[in-house]
């Protein structure tokens, strides 16, 4: 019993973590990219939610829209993505404050148009047959729905990190991230890259947001919730690793789970904020960090 | 290139007091004045945040939390003026037998409440900043981490109802420091004080920006190594910077309480310090008076457009943030130095006018 | 040795695990222009680097009596050390006199900083004349050509009066008029103060230095003056090998250093 109290939010906040990484891969991505936040991925992420609920109009049987939902959703949030970098983001280079402030615009402008094009209080999205059961691992019952998110999260990494790694794409974006002018004179078209980057990370919010509609409720407002803790957790894994931002995800999930489940949600939330500032003031540029001699 | 001329702008401050403290009572409405009186408490935490990102380089995007301790240090202290010898209100009616909770009790001495004001925003900012700037944390993740802030005060405010009265936040104040609300007269008083508030903080901020700490808030600003490399270390700097800011904004949310009647954690949380921005980012963030004057309209904005065409209004407010910011980053108030500079130098030289301009834009 | 003296000894520098700077040796003392000279990735800025605080190092660097490593960049700063960056970095929307004014502020009392400027400072005119930028004092540094910029970096330098100056490339991108200007400032200089100067110019080298460092793979190939330098087999293999043959054919094809002639004569 006295263990029992201990895993629960244990599990809890693993598939809490996942979701978080999930909402923070694709803004690690730009991010690392580009040092420029995109304020507006929350959003993406509910597109990607509301595009779930379009594949259930059409296809109704739940048990298959979740898994062409996907893609989709990734489709979808990607344009945006791609459409936002092409007509704002390209202008405003080594401006990334003020590209912070002008995507918190185009957040408020998507928001509040999902909340004209779909009713108020939002809409929902059928959990498909297949995840409503339980696993038994280890004596514990795990809700299929947190597995799926866990593997959901560790597909995505896994196919994102064979991609950075092993396609000639992968390899021009690493090599920008790294050194962008160096990348620039190689012959990288930084352009090119950068749209690709963009559709990426946007389109990671998008699948982001099929599991957290899974999850949760999906309306307008449901995007603004994730930006904030994905961001925690880019900042808290260091600039574009992969590996810092896993940990930091699973960490911050876990750590907000015990701290809701010994407290309130609302006294974790605060608590995570002030376990970030003290993990920043021990390490400023995260878990882990590509050293450089510039001056930044 | 001459040194601004530093009369223009106090004259400046002088016209627009004239203007707030003598002509608005005289012509407006009391309902209008009341809403002038609103606007002013935004445009006294906009001036700070003028300070901190427009000549700092510090975007705070959690404002909202030292506005929040502003206007719930004088809520409570006027909550409990209101209720007298007996536990406010509404705590009544969650729990009628419990007695008050420990934080508020020094809030029921009117000086206290004062110095809390003051204190509060100080102490915090000061931590905070100590804390983020000597570990050289700047740019985006100071941005989101102060936005971060104001997301979980809120949350922990609308989740502490019977302490803190939760989402319906604080409200029904009789009395103002032993004025009554209601009296017009009072109302006026009440008015007066923000909107000469608004004078002093402008003066402080003018006093500021001619100063060497302006120049040195400027440089750190642009070149915050190249600072450190002259042996100054940037983070005292953009500390007192930051902390100015914050008091600013704990006098704009003090005086937002009385003059509006209620408080609540939507007044300071992520969208409400955002909103402060903008108001900021379309007068131009680096001016003298760019920010209170753009903080005066996008509170017009807000309480009339944002109540009758809400829609609207937020699409209005989205599109604001896109096209000031991408194709008028100094705001409205750099309109007429850019004109002028393209006046005085026809096409030949268009980079370096630009250039001047926007200089004269961060001077002025 | 002096107590004035900046005295490096058995500097190391490690970027995780690669040695960018291994047991570096060498000395400068006022009244003479000294050059950090070394083919790229040698460890020249590294080792300035070091000094003024920017990259963690071991070993020692004391200025007289005092050791810098391990103290924070504007404490560094504070005792006396200065320097200037590769890239000109100076405060684009102020004005020269503001840029100055900074950079001649770090004595004053915090509550005075509150306070506006009123005229200006002597040190200031000085380094104004010095510099030649008098007629410049309210352009905007942004506006200035490559060179003033460089020129005003310097002359913040001098104001900020430190006793050390670590200048990183400071003729790149200068006409020759502009190198010979700034060497002859450099000479007048380095009369009271430690002028310390990592070039990739060798031209300027030969014509302004008093004495000479070699860096070569994180380590001293050589050190000396311009003649000892230039005539060490070692120092002509390094250039050869790596940054090829024409240096070094310059390099031997002026016969003698003009540097210390020249000195004698501005003193």
């Amino acid at each position: 019993m006295h263990v029992d109290a201990l895993i629960a939010p244990l599990l809890n906040g693993s598939a809490q973590g996942a979701l978080l990484l999930l909402a923070a891969l694709g803004l690690s991505l730009t991010f690392g990219q580009m040092g420029v936040i995109n304020m507006a991925h929350g959003e993406f992420l509910m597109i990607g939610a509301f595009a779930a609920y379009l594949v259930q109009q059409v296809i109704v049987a739940s048990g298959l829209s979740i898994p062409v939902a996907l893609p989709v959703a990734f489709g979808v949030a990607g344009l945006f993505g791609l459409l936002l970098e092409v007509t704002i983001i390209q202008r405003m280079y080594r401006r990334p404050l003020d590209t912070l402030l002008v995507t918190v615009g185009v957040g408020l402008i998507l928001q509040q148009a999902a909340l004209q094009i779909f009713p108020s209080q939002g809409v929902p999205v059928e959990k498909p047959a297949w995840l409503d059961g339980q696993l038994n691992i280890l004596g514990y019952e795990w809700p299929l729905r947190q597995l799926f998110t866990i593997l959901l999260a560790a597909v995505c990494v896994a196919a994102l990190s064979a991609w950075l790694k092993h396609t000639s794409f992968g390899r021009r974006i690493r090599a920008t991230v790294q050194n962008r002018d160096l990348a620039e004179t190689s012959g990288i078209s930084t352009r090119t890259v950068d749209r690709l980057t963009f559709f990426t990370g946007s389109g990671l919010a998008g699948v982001a947001g099929v599991a957290a509609s899974l999850i949760g409720g999906t309306n307008s407002q449901m995007g603004a919730q994730y930006i904030i803790p994905a961001f925690l957790v880019v900042a808290a894994g260091g600039i574009g690793q992969l590996k810092g931002t896993i940990i930091a995800a699973w960490a911050v999930g876990v750590a907000l789970s015990y701290f809701a489940y010994w407290t309130t949600g609302s006294l974790a939330q605060v608590l995570a904020f002030i376990l970030v500032i003290v993990f920043l003031q021990l390490r400023p540029q995260g878990l882990f960090t590509v050293r450089t001699r510039s001056l930044a | 290139m001459t040194k601004p001329k530093p009369w223009l702008s106090l004259s400046g401050i002088g016209v627009f007091a004239v203007l707030l403290l003598a002509v608005a009572p005289l012509v407006l409405t009391d309902h209008w004045l009341n809403n002038l009186g609103k606007y002013c408490c935004w445009a006294i935490a906009a001036v700070g945040i003028g300070l901190a990102w427009g000549r700092g380089g510090m975007l705070v995007m959690g404002q909202g939390v030292f506005f929040a301790l502003g206007a719930y240090a004088m809520a409570m202290h006027l909550t409990l003026e209101t209720a007298g010898d007996r536990i406010p209100g509404f705590m009544v009616l969650y729990d009628p037998l419990a007695p008050l909770p420990m934080f508020w009790e020094p809030f029921r001495s009117a000086g206290f409440t004062l110095l809390a004001i003051v204190l509060l925003p100080v102490l915090l900012a000061g931590l905070l900043g100590y804390a983020l700037f000597k570990r050289r944390v700047k740019g985006a993740y100071f941005a989101i981490l102060t936005q971060a802030l104001a997301v979980a005060l809120a949350t922990l405010i609308s989740s502490t109802i019977r302490e803190t009265g939760g989402d319906t936040g604080l409200s029904d104040f009789k009395y103002f420091f032993g004025f009554v609300l209601n009296d017009p007269a009072n109302k006026l008083m009440v008015y007066l004080i923000a909107a000469a508030l608004l004078i002093v903080c402008l003066l402080a901020v003018w006093q500021l920006y001619r100063s060497r700490f302006g120049e040195l808030l400027v440089a750190t600003r642009d070149a915050e190594e190249r600072v450190r490399f002259l042996g100054y270390d940037p983070a005292n700097v953009k500390l007192v910077a930051f902390v100015v800011s914050a008091l600013m904004a704990s006098i704009g949310g003090a005086m937002f309480v009385p003059i509006v009647g209620i408080i609540t954690p939507a007044e300071i949380g992520a969208a409400a310090s955002v909103l402060m921005i903008a108001g900021v980012a379309l007068g131009g963030r680096a001016s003298l008076f760019g920010p209170a004057l753009g903080a005066m309209a996008v509170g017009w904005g807000q309480s009339s457009l944002g109540s009758t065409w809400p829609e609207g209004w937020t699409y209005i407010l989205g599109l604001l943030f896109i096209v000031v910011i991408l194709f008028l980053p100094n705001g409205l108030s750099s309109l007429p130095a850019r004109f002028a500079a393209a006046r005085r130098r026809p096409a030949e030289q268009p980079a370096p006018a630009i250039a001047v301009a926007e200089l004269e834009e961060v001077r002025s | 040795m002096t107590d004035d003296s900046l005295v490096v000894t058995d500097l190391h520098v490690e970027f995780s695990g690669f040695v960018a700077v291994g047991g570096v040796s060498f000395d400068a003392h006022p009244g003479e222009v000294r050059f950090l000279i070394g083919p790229n990735g040698a460890g020249k800025t590294t080792c300035i680097d070091a000094v003024t605080g920017l990259a963690k190092a071991t070993g020692s660097a004391r200025l007289g009596e005092r050791e810098l490593l391990g103290r924070p960049v504007h404490k560094i700063v504070r005792l006396g050390i200065g320097r200037t960056f590769q890239t000109a970095s100076v405060f684009d929307e102020l004005t020269v006199l503001q840029n100055l004014d900074i950079a001649a502020g770090r004595h004053r009392p915090s509550v005075s900083l509150l306070r506006a400027r009123r005229g200006v400072e002597e040190s200031i005119e000085q380094a104004l004349e010095e510099t030649g930028l008098a007629g410049e004092l309210a352009t905007p540094a942004g506006i200035l050509s490559h060179g003033q910029k460089q020129w005003l970096e310097i002359a913040m330098l001098l104001v900020q009066d430190a006793k050390v100056l670590l200048l990183d490339e400071p003729v790149a991108g200068m006409s020759q008029d502009e190198r010979t200007a700034t060497g002859e400032l450099l000479q007048r200089i380095a009369a009271k103060r430690i002028v310390l100067v990592v070039e990739h110019d060798m031209d300027f080298m030969r014509r302004f230095a008093t004495r000479v460092t070699v860096l070569h793979q994180g380590k001293v190939l050589s050190q000396g003056t311009v003649a000892d330098v230039q005539a060490d087999p070692r120092v002509q293999e390094v250039y050869l090998g790596t940054a090829g043959a024409a240096t070094t054919a310059a390099m031997s094809a002026v016969p003698e250093p003009v540097a210390g002639t020249r000195q004698g004569q501005e003193d």
